[in-house]
């Protein structure tokens, strides 16, 4: 049997001495094929004694079995380097950038005005919307504001041309969102009118509205959002804790300070002006005029067709431009409608 | 409203440092819009004499001068070429600190030792003036604080009020409110009627009574003109932004700032005859004493004589009536305007005054003759001269209405319970009379407040003297009823949102643009014109968003952005008749956008190329899903015609994509041509709840059919027409390649269909395939002369 033990040690020899699966098959064939060192040895055994047959049996046996445990050892190996290889060469540089589009964003006032809008839905606020082009009756009389009114001079007002070239009678380029509360409270009371008490009106009117004013601090467009509430028991303390509770949650900041001071608009009374001062940051501590407000006049109510007795309610007027400014630290209103892209692209 | 603070404590002073009276006045509706000290903090300056001025031995410039400060004389080296013996002059004591903490100490100047500055109103910073010393009068005490000599630890008001309160454009007027806020009384000038020394008179003349209800006037004669003003009135005036003009001017503009009366003072020698308060008759004009010469309307109140029109009532004076140094004898006017009278005419001429500011929001009706006696008494001690008596002539003054306020109506409006004894002393520290019936109040306005016609006026009255900060701010109760929330449709939001996530910025563009954009963008060569643009360029509203996205594409270019993918959604404006809310006036939204540049962001991992008509097209068909719109080749002015579509839903127009026309590229200077896009919002938003349809449980057979046809045939028909007449098996057809080239004849191309064929009910066999399949080709064949590529 020295010449079995010196097949089973040639055999591992020549399989770990080969890379290749086709040659490892070859060796195999030359220990373990149909005529190979191995098998012929097993065939020899028919010619052995029987009780020598047992005992040589069993170390042929145990011979190959070793050379076949060498042969399925040898081939996971070079399946493995096989592998190791391929991997190797199909590694890729992951650090390479990304392929295809980039994502685009809105703008800064777009984001401004839909937390406003999620923000005041939370609390049952609809949003409405209004023409730009708008009457004077709805932009100014509508709300308590007559021809000639000392009011109408605080708002520098576009107006169009009429066909002749002249000054168009009766329309105008809305100088506030306000007119979209006298809108609204009218097809209101058109729908709901003829019941004893009517639904609560809660709406928030965000918009582009015109005056005639262009400097580093005003642009002739810009953006308001109007809010109402009107119902049976609105009242202006409930203005300033729906107020105070938007520019707390807006802003993100409990210690946000907030105050109203009187102010005048001819279509709310009381009113009041909106103050409010962070606690931290560039703008520490200094009080920054953000909102005008007050209780819904009575004669605004009257023109609507709401009894001023039996229904209260507020409204109130940001300027979303000026929250965006506040909100991102943009310090020049007019980035806003130039389209810069490097601007706009920080808002992403 | 600007005053000085020192001049407003003469009336009422609390004891309130200058910040907290600023405060307590913005919280109660009169904002302080600017607070600003008169001089800018130093120390120790005081009046002094020059004695003696002798030239400096080593320095041409300066001269060593002998001064006496209040402690005997000192030795001060000064360099201001003004500096002359006997002058009283400011001296900054050695241990003075200047503005700029600039320290002055004794030192020597040039080898000659200095103990002090003497100084120049612009090293006070006090003026501009740097020319000289700023020499002071001959009587100015020596040794006195310069800061008390001159009034310098003084504030300047700047009121921003309210149209609402005219009864604070005066000093008087504010005083009144402090002293409501605070409690403190309120001292206001005592007036004394002037009794007439002279029988000179003009009758006056109500001819618009409703206009002009009261008018009280007076001649004063024999005065001289040229007297100088007082230097405390001219100081009071200076400190209210009121440059001194004359004596009499000066006095008309002082009273008006006291107590609020507006006065004109005209040359009695010009007039003729009675002074009418009357509308103008046709054709007649006036020189304003601003030099501008108008045409006066005919509801524009005047004043007049028996010969001509002579002011603009209540707005300004004319210039041939007005007083100059050379007037000897007045004629005081001292009137009351209705506001109706007055509003909105001033601007209608294009200015401002501080007259018709005042009675365009309330004068004082009951206050004329009080002005009047004031002005008279003024001028009299200034200017000396006689005066005649008062003419007046009242017609039915505005009438004050009782105003009921009722307890419960506060509460209710408020949100915070007030009692009634609460609401009493409110409306007593404002000095408005009331009768109480219960819980109601009845008050009667008085005659300097405008601003009280309704019960909510009161409430606000009541709530600002409590303090608005003082009412809480609890989150409101109310009733939690769920908004709805239709499934069917989009939000606006949502359509941005896929844009913004298909690459696109968005942009916000003025709805104001030039004239040239509507004409080359929109074909529209009758916008809708603004009647008072703020620039040419910004002449006309939009009717189409394009002419914004291009320009912004343009500037965009400008600053090295060469890939730009923006849009924008906002209103156009349509001149249509029928239009509604306003007649006249279609304001559709829109959702336009624009993409030029690269396909792709400039990258390693894809060839570079153009973003052409394709791509965007592919960004509004995923922007329209679930729905598809048909693309029709169309003509518009801004685009390609042979590269530009219009898009169709259901039938209807929605919109426009293409490229942008060769020759706008060329024109607004681009360098290559970018696609745009411009649809109308509204059916964007509509959306689809999802059906469940069922699922077929055996399986699909997908076959690739490839067909040749004229190069000129527009897919759609051809699809069109499968899909009309196909076999019912057949459940899907996709084009999935366009071929032109090698093996293809010229003026043909090769379309590529992949279709898939199913039966809900069983497996499909290869012979029901073949047989749907030769009816697909034949189909092709006799309606679109299409041969099966083999």
């Amino acid at each position: 049997m020295q010449n079995l033990e010196q097949i089973v040690s040639e055999a591992l020899a020549a399989f770990a001495a080969t890379q290749d699966p086709d040659a490892l098959e070859q060796i195999k064939a030359r220990y373990l094929g149909k005529s190979g060192q191995i098998t012929e040895l097993l065939k020899g055994l028919g010619k052995l004694a029987p009780e020598e047959r047992k005992a040589a049996g069993a170390t042929i046996n145990q011979a190959k079995e070793q050379v076949e445990g060498a042969l399925n050892a040898r081939r996971e190996a070079i399946r493995r380097a096989a592998l190791e290889a391929r991997l190797a060469e199909e590694s890729l540089d992951v650090t390479l950038p990304g392929r295809g589009e980039t994502r685009g964003g809105l703008h800064p006032v777009t984001r401004t005005l839909e937390r406003i809008e999620a923000l005041f839905r939370s609390i049952g606020f609809e949003v409405a919307d209004g023409p730009e082009i708008e009457t004077d009756f709805h932009n100014f009389t509508a709300l308590n504001t007559p021809e000639n009114h000392p009011a109408r001079s605080m708002h520098d007002t576009f107006y169009l041309q009429d066909e002749q070239g002249g000054v168009a009678e009766g329309v105008l380029l809305r100088t506030h969102t306000s007119p979209i509360q006298a809108r609204y409270m009218q097809a209101h009371v058109a729908k709901y009118g003829h019941l004893e008490t009517m639904p609560e009106i809660r709406i928030i009117a965000p918009g582009r509205v015109y005056r005639v004013d262009s400097d580093a601090t005003h642009s002739p467009m810009f953006h308001q959002v109007e809010g109402l509430w009107i119902g049976e028991n609105v009242s202006f303390a409930d203005l300033k804790g729906v107020v105070a509770d938007f520019l707390r949650r807006f802003f993100e900041s409990d210690d946000l300070k907030v105050r109203f001071r009187p102010s005048f608009f001819p279509f709310t009374e009381p009113s009041a002006e909106i103050d409010v001062a962070f606690m931290s940051g560039a703008l520490e501590g200094r009080w920054l005029e953000i909102a005008g407000c007050g209780m819904v006049h009575p004669n605004v109510l009257r023109h609507a067709g709401i009894d001023p007795e039996k229904y209260t309610g507020f409204a109130f007027g940001f300027g979303p431009d000026r929250l965006t400014m506040l909100r991102y630290g943009v310090n020049d209103l007019r980035l806003f409608f130039d389209g810069d892209l490097r601007f706009l692209k920080q808002f992403v | 409203m600007k005053f000085s603070e020192s001049w407003l404590r003469t009336f009422v002073n609390p004891d309130l440092s200058t910040d907290a009276l600023a405060h307590l006045l913005t919280m109660a509706g009169l904002e302080v819009e600017e607070q600003d000290p008169v001089a800018p903090a130093f120390t120790q300056v005081v009046v002094a004499h020059v004695l003696e001025v002798v030239k400096h031995p080593d320095a041409d410039r300066l001269n060593v001068c002998q001064v006496d400060t209040g402690n005997g004389p000192v030795q001060i080296v000064c360099g201001a070429p003004n500096v002359a013996a006997g002058l009283k002059v400011p001296c900054a004591l050695p241990g003075a600190v200047l503005p700029g903490d600039f320290k002055i100490k004794v030192a020597k100047v040039r080898g000659v030792e200095s103990s002090g500055m003497l100084c120049s109103a612009r090293e006070l910073g006090i003026a501009e003036d740097a020319s000289g010393l700023l020499v002071l009068p001959a009587d100015a005490p020596v040794g006195e604080s310069i800061r008390r000599y001159l009034d310098l630890d003084d504030t300047l008001f700047t009121l921003k009020l309210t149209p609402n309160r005219a009864d604070c454009l005066s000093l008087t007027g504010v005083a009144r409110e402090v002293s409501a806020l605070t409690g403190v009384a309120a001292v206001y000038p005592v007036v004394e009627p002037v009794a007439p020394a002279c029988d000179a008179r003009r009758e006056v003349v109500l001819d618009a009574p409703e206009a002009c209800p009261r008018y009280a006037g007076r001649v004063v004669r024999g005065i001289n003109a040229k007297a100088p003003t007082p230097e405390w009135m001219q100081k009071r005036l200076e400190r209210s932004g009121i440059r001194s003009i004359s004596a009499v001017v000066d006095v008309t503009n002082y009273v008006m700032l006291e107590l609020g009366q507006p006065l004109h003072a005209f040359d009695d020698a010009k007039l003729q005859g009675a002074i009418h308060a009357r509308l103008p008759k046709a054709g007649e004009k006036l020189l304003l004493l601003n030099e501008q010469t108008i045409d006066i309307d005919a509801d524009v109140l005047v004043i007049a004589d028996d010969a001509k029109p002579l002011a603009l009532a209540g707005i300004m004076g004319g210039e041939e009536s007005g007083v100059t140094l050379e007037t000897t004898d007045l004629f005081l006017e001292s009137a009351f305007f209705t506001p109706f009278a007055i509003a909105g005419k001033a601007r209608r001429y294009g200015f401002s005054s501080d007259a018709s500011h005042r009675f365009e929001r309330g004068v004082d009706f009951a206050g004329a003759v009080r002005a009047l006696e004031r002005a008279t008494r003024l001028i009299l001690d200034i200017c000396g001269g006689q005066a005649g008596p008062v003419t007046e002539a009242v017609a039915a003054l505005p009438q004050r209405q009782p105003v009921r306020l009722r307890t419960a109506r506060v509460n209710k409006v408020l949100g915070v319970p007030f009692s009634a004894e609460a609401i009493a002393s409110l409306l007593g520290r404002l000095g408005l009379p009331f009768v109480q019936e219960g819980g109601d109040f009845v008050v009667t306005p008085p005659s300097f407040r405008f601003d009280i016609e309704i019960e909510e006026d009161l409430i606000e009255e009541v709530v600002r003297v409590h303090g608005y900060d003082e009412i809480p701010a609890p989150p409101p109760v109310a009733r939690a009823a769920m908004l709805p929330m239709p499934e069917g449709k989009r939000q606006i939001q949502r359509l941005r949102q896929i844009l913004a996530d298909a690459g696109y910025q968005e942009v916000v563009n003025f709805a104001f643009v030039e004239e040239g954009w509507e004409k080359d963008f929109g074909g529209n060569a009758d916008p809708i014109r603004l009647a008072n643009p703020i620039a040419s360029q910004m002449g006309v509203m939009r009717s189409t968003l394009i002419g914004g996205l291009v320009a912004t594409l343009a500037n965009n270019l400008k600053r090295k952005q060469s890939r730009v993918r923006i849009f924008e959604t906002g209103r156009s404006f349509h001149k249509d008749a029928a239009a509604q809310p306003v007649a006249g006036y279609r304001q559709p939204w829109k959702l336009a956008g624009l993409a030029a540049g690269d396909a792709l962001p400039e990258q390693w991992g894809s060839a570079a190329r153009k973003v052409d008509f394709f791509d965007v097209k592919g960004d509004l068909e995923a922007l329209l899903q679930p729905f598809a719109a048909r693309f029709e080749k169309a003509a518009h002015p801004a685009l390609h015609p042979g590269r530009a579509a219009r898009l169709l839903l259901d039938g209807k127009e929605i919109g426009v994509v293409g490229e942008l026309h060769p020759e706008w590229v060329q024109k607004y200077d681009l360098p290559s041509p970018p696609v745009v896009f411009e649809l109308d919002l509204e059916p964007l938003l509509a959306g689809r709840l999802p059906q469940y349809a069922e699922l077929s449980r055996f399986p699909a057979v997908v076959r690739d059919l490839a067909v040749v046809v004229d190069k000129g045939m527009a897919l759609q028909s051809l699809l069109d027409g499968l899909k009309a007449q196909r076999p019912p098996l057949v459940q899907d057809i996709q084009l999935f390649d366009v071929y032109t080239g090698k093996g293809v004849d010229e003026g043909k191309k090769s379309l590529a269909f992949r279709i898939v064929m199913q039966d809900t009910q069983k497996t499909l066999q290869d012979a029901e395939v073949d047989v749907a399949l030769q009816q697909l080709v034949a189909l092709l064949e006799h309606q679109f002369a299409a041969k099966l590529r083999v």
